[in-house]
C-alpha cells in the first residue's frame, strides 16, 4: 500500500494548490530551463563547472541539451567570432519560443580584450539577449545568480501565447 | 615652427628613431664554424644556387631561388636527413621592396639540426606547393593564402582557412587594419540580416572604455538599474539585489539568508 503524505485534516482536506494560469505556466517555465550548450571560449569551462556537482545546475531544473529545439535559453559561453555569427543565428532560430538569451563574459557582451577584424563587438548584434553577464571569465556563482534573475524575469512576463517575440529587428 | 614631415608613409619607417640606437641584431656565424651544417650546405650548392647562407641561434639559414624550393625541399627530405617541415609561412615585406619573404623551417631528428630555407618572392607571384612532399604543407600554404594571400601552384586545396570563404582581404598584410576594414565591420551584419540593416543595428563600439550613463538602452549603472530605454535623470533610487520576489514564489521555498548555512571553509 503506496505511503501517501497528504494530511487530509490542513487545507481543506485537498491536496490542491489553486493558482492561476500565468502562475502555473510561469512556474513551469522557470523552474525547467534547459539550456543549449554553447561553450565558445574559456568562459564556456565556467557554464561546465556550473552544470557540474559542485554548483550543480539541476537544481534548478537547468539541464543542458545538445539540440537547440529542446532548449529554452542560449548561453553564449566565450567569443563570438564573425565566421561562427551565421551559426549562432541560425541555432537561435532553431530554439522554440519563448526563448532566452544569457550572454555571458565580456566577449560575448562587448567582444572585450578582442578588439580585431574577427571578432563580434558583442553578440546583441546578432541575436537579442536577455542578460549580461559580467566577467572574464565570470565564476558558476555568477551564472547561478543570473539564471535566478532570469527565471524572476520569466516569471515577471505573461505566459499568454501572445507574447511578443523578440526579434533584433 | 617644427619643419613639416610627411607622415603617410609610416610604415617604412620608425616615426621616431634615437640619432645613435642601433637595432639590435642576433649575431650570425659562418656555415663553416658547424661540420654539420658545412655538409649539408656543400650538399645543397652542388645541385642548386645557394644566394646567401649563414648560422643564427644554431639555426641553418639558406636563402635559394623560388623555382628550386620543391627540388630543394625533396633533396633535403631524401638524402640530408631533413625528414620534417616544422613550420612554413611568410613575411609582409610589400612596403620596403614590394615582396614577400618565404620560409620553411625544416627539423632532422638524426642529426638533431634545424634548417631554414628563404626565398623571396614578388608581390603578385604563387609559390611551388610542397604538400606532395609534406603533408603538413596542405593547412600552412592554405594559412599563408588566407593571410597574406600568396597562392601555392600544385595545391590540392587553395583555400581559405581560418577566415570565412567569402572573406575579402588578407588580414596578416601590415597594411591591413587591426579592427578591419569596412568589410570587416560589417561582414557579419551583411551577412545575417543583409546591408540595409546597416542603419538599423548601427556600426561596432570600438571604445573598450566608452561608458555612457545617461543611455539606458546600453549601460546599466550597478546597484541603479533601470528598465531599458528609461530615461535616466540621475535621480534614481537604489535597486535592491534580491534572487526572488518580495512575497516568495509559487511552489518554490523562499530562500532566507539567515537560515541559509555559509561556507566559509573552501577545503570542506
Amino acid at each position: 500500500m503506496a505511503q501517501h503524505k497528504v494530511n487530509y485534516t490542513q487545507d481543506g482536506g485537498l491536496p490542491v494548490a489553486l493558482t492561476s494560469i500565468d502562475k502555473i505556466v510561469n512556474w513551469g517555465r522557470s523552474n525547467s530551463i534547459w539550456a543549449l550548450t554553447y561553450g565558445l571560449a574559456c568562459c564556456g569551462i565556467e557554464m561546465m563547472a556550473s552544470g557540474a556537482s559542485r554548483f550543480d545546475f539541476d537544481r534548478y531544473g537547468t539541464i543542458f541539451r545538445a539540440s537547440p529545439r529542446q532548449a529554452d535559453v542560449m548561453i553564449v559561453a566565450g567569443t563570438l567570432t564573425k565566421k561562427h555569427a551565421e551559426f549562432i543565428k541560425r541555432l537561435y532560430d532553431q530554439m522554440t519560443e519563448p526563448r532566452w538569451v544569457i550572454s555571458m563574459g565580456s566577449c560575448a557582451n562587448t567582444g572585450g580584450m578582442f578588439n580585431t577584424y574577427a571578432t563580434v563587438q558583442g553578440c546583441d548584434r546578432i541575436i537579442p539577449v536577455d542578460l549580461y553577464l559580467p566577467g572574464c571569465a565570470p565564476r558558476p556563482e555568477t551564472l547561478q545568480y543570473g539564471v535566478m534573475l532570469l527565471q524572476k524575469k520569466i516569471r515577471a512576463n505573461s505566459a499568454s501565447k501572445a507574447q511578443k517575440p523578440k526579434r533584433l529587428m | 615652427m617644427r619643419a613639416y614631415t610627411p607622415k603617410d608613409d609610416v610604415q617604412a619607417k620608425a616615426y621616431y628613431t634615437d640619432r645613435f640606437y642601433v637595432a639590435p641584431q642576433v649575431p650570425k656565424q659562418d656555415v663553416s664554424t658547424d661540420p654539420v651544417f658545412a655538409a649539408d650546405l656543400e650538399a645543397i650548392s652542388a645541385k642548386f644556387e645557394v644566394k646567401e647562407s649563414f648560422i643564427q641561434v644554431e639555426n641553418m639559414v639558406i636563402y635559394i631561388n623560388a623555382k628550386d624550393i620543391y627540388a630543394v625541399l625533396e633533396f633535403m627530405r631524401d638524402s640530408l636527413e631533413y625528414t620534417q617541415l616544422t613550420e612554413m609561412s611568410a613575411i609582409d615585406w610589400l612596403a620596403k621592396d614590394d615582396t614577400f619573404e618565404i620560409f620553411y623551417q625544416m627539423l632532422s631528428m638524426n642529426k638533431r639540426k634545424r634548417t631554414r630555407i628563404k626565398f623571396f618572392i614578388k608581390n603578385g607571384d604563387a609559390v611551388d606547393s610542397v604538400e606532395k612532399l609534406f603533408r603538413c604543407a596542405d593547412w600552412s600554404e592554405r594559412e599563408m593564402f588566407d593571410m597574406f594571400g600568396i597562392e601555392a601552384n600544385n595545391h590540392p586545396f587553395m583555400k581559405r582557412i581560418l577566415m570565412p570563404y567569402d572573406w575579402q582581404g588578407n588580414p596578416l598584410l601590415k597594411t591591413y587594419p587591426l579592427e578591419g576594414d569596412e568589410f570587416a565591420a560589417w561582414y557579419e551584419i551583411d551577412k545575417i540580416y543583409g546591408k540595409e540593416a546597416r542603419e538599423a543595428i548601427g556600426p561596432e563600439i570600438r571604445d573598450t572604455a566608452r561608458v555612457d550613463r545617461y543611455d539606458s538602452e546600453r549601460f546599466a549603472r550597478l546597484g541603479y538599474e533601470q528598465p531599458k530605454g528609461t530615461k535616466i535623470t540621475g535621480n534614481e533610487e537604489p535597486t535592491v539585489q534580491s534572487y526572488q520576489e518580495e512575497g516568495g514564489v509559487f511552489m518554490v521555498t523562499k530562500f532566507d539568508k539567515d537560515t541559509s548555512k555559509i561556507i566559509d571553509d573552501p577545503q570542506r
